[in-house]
């Protein structure tokens, strides 16, 4: 379908400030990242990182005001988001690039049956009479893995636990086929064996349709057999780049090294204490002038706290935000050497 | 659901008994009666009218005669208006105050829900402030200032409406905007918090991102929610307006329940007093039941045990 | 290096801003505060109440004391039957005794001021402590005292007014109610007395709403840990409640009261309209309105001077009301 070397998705120098009393808060700040046909990229962030705001832009859901894409580009499937009237947009939400929220307790409309919110979606964007659109939702319903979807389908939200909502919440998005599908931490107000389903579950639907996924954390498990490639945020910026494998072994960036770090280990000895990055996540509002994450680095040096960091190219596709990229990256190969010995 | 209702129904019984009590236990708190403030009358004859309402008993066989009358849903003759039943009294009256209650609550819903409803899509637009402020008022201005007003401009020196009593549509405009002018701010009021609320929340996010219109996101998703506040101020609201109107009665010469309950307060005419209120708690009691009946339509989550 | 000792210094106060609000919670008012001060109408609304309060309580003895003009002088050279337009020597007109209506308003502000006070003051009195203890015990005693509230929901405020005022009329009135009102006007002043009693009845119909506000707080509280410590270091209940429980639950009680201030001055219009509340010689707002709506149409000034001031004093209150709320709670706030 597109001819753009089989890029879905490109972000370009992505601004996105909110207007709130204590100031401009650059929530996203020069973002830029690429998604192929197909692949899956995982952004992992802390609250606050911007993750959540980068794709809510992609999707032009930004509430304006306090909200205002300032700068970059967008562009899905050679279509330039940014510029499209707000009906244009319409017609992609949905239907061509889709979105599962956090928490499936509160993102369905408790006031509507399940079938009601389900069909509202093939009616408006596949054209389906009623009748068609119920088949498909009980479809969809079956498809992810909801039992006994035939009596369920007319209940509301709140007969379904949060697991089975999340599941109803991926129906929802799937029902179209969209060629994008974001997930905007779809397993964090799960319990954990509901979180592997959950995953599980999106990993399979991606390989059958052969959707592109960004997968939206701030938990480094779960992107780690999800995806092909990581984006490390902090504080409105990308701070490292890079495939799974290469960012897992090798990070050349002291904050992913940090919360590498502090994911726990189910072999981590009893009695020794986790790791976890010191300091708080920086008030984005009020950014010192030099690198945001100076004050909580390991190995900060004068010229952190005073010059804003390069984006430095480690290799073909690994970039890290840092002074220091080369020589943490030489650092953690040294480690990985050493480890593999 | 039907024996939900059945018991809501069953309360209202001693609770309407209860509040009949505590009126009669104020009334007979209150130094002097009925007697005291008409002009005086000869012993004799005092003491014959007595002896006919059974006002010469001990006051626990009276009270259960009030108690009696009650749960007969007959509550005698007024001392007032003599050989006219409360009953008849009630329903002489009821019907003007009930007219202008009902289309003033009529005309609150239509224009109230409309204004917050816009206001809260167009949040700090001037149509929001404008709108607001105009509620603001309101809430601000004593009804018997703006009946007056209203009177002088559209009567007195427009001449395009009737100034004041009972007659065709045209002598009910006039009233019916005064009395809805403090519940059309209340319900805007109400309806553009409750919109807001709902309008930033996750579900809301959920159908933009389906590709919703603004207006089937409006209608279809945000409404409902938006809503709920409203419905639960409409039972007390109405209520207040079958009986509140009493200012309105005064300003446009209109004969409702309103001025006719608060003179039997004022004179101390017991079964009229007694009878209004029990009437009036019941309605009361009967409203909010309907409002929470109607939560349940609005609100799939609210289960009736 | 400029630039370092600069950014950490702000950071460390940044830290200790942190700490003090969690050790002293005083931020948290200022934030409010500060909040309240960015709302344009809440602010219009406060300066207007300023200008009232300021206005009514050295209004009359300076106009006393410039023209010699008072609530209830009636110049000699005054046509009785005649009421005069706004003019140089009467600000606001005359009404139809030739008492300056500038005057009266002024002095009527005083009465209706103190009726959004001292009711509200009573309301809240009552109600916090009414829904606190129900709150706190819980239980049947709580079931039944907020049956209790529902009955008297039920029964319409204006009879309780008018028996309270009826019961208490005259010698029955209460001795602190006199105390007070002579305090306020002086000894053996029968009139001032009842109005006081007007004041008390009114805070007395109001204070349903704030019983049931405050009782939800209290409920949601008492379980939390501080009430345990509280308890575990052998506080007594009324300690608990209104040293912990109270204080923790201010802000929807602030909220409310501030909402409950124009509408038991809105409710004490209504009664003097009736010929209920604040009676001759004295005077409100509300009275002033109601006299001066008999006359609309030949001296409209009598309806709109007063009018105007009740409902511009009405108005700002409720902005400020709502102003307070959205500062206090900034969920609800305005993005």
């Amino acid at each position: 379908m597109s001819d753009h070397n089989g890029t879905i998705l490109s972000v370009n120098n992505l601004k996105t400030y909110f207007q709130t009393e204590d100031g401009i808060v650059k929530a996203v700040d020069g973002i830029s990242f690429e998604l192929k046909k197909g692949e899956t990229l995982g952004i992992v962030g802390e609250s606050g990182s911007g993750k959540s705001v980068t794709n809510l832009s992609v999707m032009r859901l930004i509430q304006e005001p306090p909200g205002k894409i300032v700068d970059g580009d967008i562009v899905f499937d050679g279509i330039d988001i940014r510029g499209l009237s707000i009906d244009d947009v319409r017609k992609i939400r949905g239907k061509r690039i889709a979105m599962i929220f956090q928490d499936p307790m509160t993102s369905l409309n408790p006031f509507l049956k399940i079938s009601t919110q389900l069909m509202e979606v093939s009616r408006l964007h596949l054209g389906h009479t009623k009748k068609e659109a119920y088949v498909h939702a009980l479809k969809m319903l079956k498809t992810v893995g909801i039992p006994d979807a035939e009596s369920r389908i007319d209940n509301y939200p709140h007969e379904f636990s949060g697991g089975m909502r999340q599941r109803v919440m991926i129906a929802m998005a799937l029902s179209c086929d969209p060629e994008l599908l974001i997930a905007d931490e779809p397993t964090t107000a799960l319990d954990v064996t509901i979180q592997a389903q959950i995953l599980e579950l999106i990993k399979d639907l991606k390989e059958r349709m052969g959707t592109s996924v960004i997968l939206i954390t701030h938990d480094l498990g779960v992107v780690a057999g999800m995806t092909e490639k990581i984006i490390v945020m902090y504080a409105g910026k990308v701070f490292e780049q890079a495939l799974t494998t290469e960012l897992f072994a090798t990070p050349a960036s002291p904050y992913t090294k940090g919360l590498l770090r502090s994911v726990p280990d189910p072999a981590h000895e009893q009695g020794k204490e986790l790791y976890q990055i010191p300091g708080l996540p920086p008030d984005v509002a009020h950014l010192p002038a030099g690198c945001p994450f100076a004050e909580r680095c390991y190995r900060v040096e004068d010229i952190c706290r005073r010059e804003f960091p390069p984006f430095v190219q480690i290799t073909q596709d690994h970039h890290s935000l840092c002074h220091f990229a080369k020589e943490v990256y030489a650092e953690s190969v040294a480690e990985r050497a050493a480890l593999v010995k | 659901m039907f024996s939900f209702i059945l018991r809501r129904l069953l309360i209202i019984v001693p609770m309407a008994l209860l509040v009949v009590t505590l009126t009669w236990v104020l009334i007979r708190l209150a130094p002097g009666n009925f007697y005291s403030s008409e002009k005086k009358l000869p012993p004799a004859i005092e003491a014959n009218i007595k002896k006919r309402y059974g006002l010469d008993k001990p006051w626990y066989q009276q009270y259960g005669l009030v108690m009696l009358n009650i749960v007969k849903l007959d509550f005698g003759e007024s001392l007032k208006y003599q050989g006219q039943t409360v009953n008849e009294i009630i329903g002489r009256h009821l019907p003007y105050s009930a007219t202008m209650g009902l289309l003033a609550y009529l005309l609150a819903l239509a224009v109230g829900l409309s204004a917050g409803i816009f206001a809260a899509l167009r949040q700090n637009s001037l149509w929001d402030h404008g709108s607001m402020a105009i509620a603001m008022l309101g809430l601000s201005v004593p009804n018997f200032v703006l009946g007056p007003t209203l009177v002088l401009v559209f009567a007195l020196d427009l001449y395009i409406l009737p100034p004041a009593r009972w007659g065709g549509i045209a002598n009910l405009i006039l009233p019916v905007i005064t009395l809805s002018a403090i519940y059309c701010a209340y319900i805007a009021r109400l309806t553009r918090a409750g919109m807001l609320e709902v309008l930033r929340s996750d579900y809301i996010r959920t159908a933009r991102a389906k590709g919703l219109d603004e207006k089937t996101v409006l209608l279809k998703h945000a409404l409902r929610g938006g809503i709920i506040p409203v419905v639960s101020f409409t039972g007390p609201a109405l209520a207040g307006l079958l009986a509140g109107t009493v200012v309105v009665e005064r300003v446009f010469s209109i004969p409702g329940l309103g001025n006719i309950f608060i003179q039997a307060v004022l004179n101390r005419d017991e079964p009229l007093v007694l009878g209004i209120v029990a009437f009036l708690s019941i309605l009361i009691m009967i409203f909010n039941l309907a409002v929470d009946i109607s939560y349940g339509f609005l609100d799939p989550r609210i289960r009736y045990e | 290096m400029d630039f370092w000792i600069r950014g950490s210094a702000t950071n460390n106060q940044g830290m200790e801003a942190e700490q003090q609000k969690i050790v002293k919670g005083t931020s948290l008012w200022r934030d409010a505060w500060k909040r309240l001060l960015k709302n344009k109408l809440a602010v219009f609304g406060l300066i207007v109440l300023v200008f009232m309060v300021v206005s009514v309580t050295i209004g009359p003895p300076l106009l006393a004391w410039t023209t010699g003009l008072t609530a209830d002088f009636i110049p000699a050279d005054s046509d009785l039957l005649n009421s005069f337009p706004p003019s140089s020597g009467h600000l606001m007109g005359t009404d139809e005794a030739g008492r300056d209506l500038l005057a009266r308003v002024l002095q009527g502000g005083r009465i209706s001021l103190m009726v959004g006070i001292i009711s509200t003051f009573v309301s809240l009195i009552v109600g916090v402590s009414y829904g606190a203890i129900a709150g706190y015990l819980g239980g049947r005693i709580d079931n039944l005292m907020m049956r209790i509230v529902d009955i008297i929901y039920a029964i319409p405020y204006i009879l309780i007014v008018i028996v309270l005022l009826s019961v208490f009329r005259g010698p029955n009135t209460p001795h602190w109610i006199a105390w007070m009102s002579e305090k306020f006007g002086g000894a053996g002043n029968q009139g001032l007395s009842q109005i006081f009693l007007l004041f008390f009845a009114l805070g007395l119909v109001s204070w349903l709403t704030m019983a049931r506000v405050v009782r939800g707080q209290i409920l949601s509280l008492k379980n939390q840990e501080f009430v345990l410590a509280a308890k575990a270091t052998g506080v007594s209940a009324f300690g608990i409640i209104f040293k912990h429980l109270v204080p923790n639950a201010l802000g929807p009680v602030i909220i409310y009261a501030t909402l409950t201030v124009p509408s038991v001055m809105l409710t004490e219009a209504f009664l003097s309209y009736l010929g209920l509340g604040v009676q001759a010689p004295y005077a409100s707002w509300g009275s002033l309105a109601s006299d001066g709506v008999k006359n609309i149409a030949i001296f409209p000034w009598q309806l709109i001077f007063p009018g105007v001031t009740m409902a511009l004093t009405l108005f700002s209150l409720n902005f400020l009301g709502d102003g307070i709320r959205d500062a206090l709670d900034p969920q609800t706030r305005k993005f």
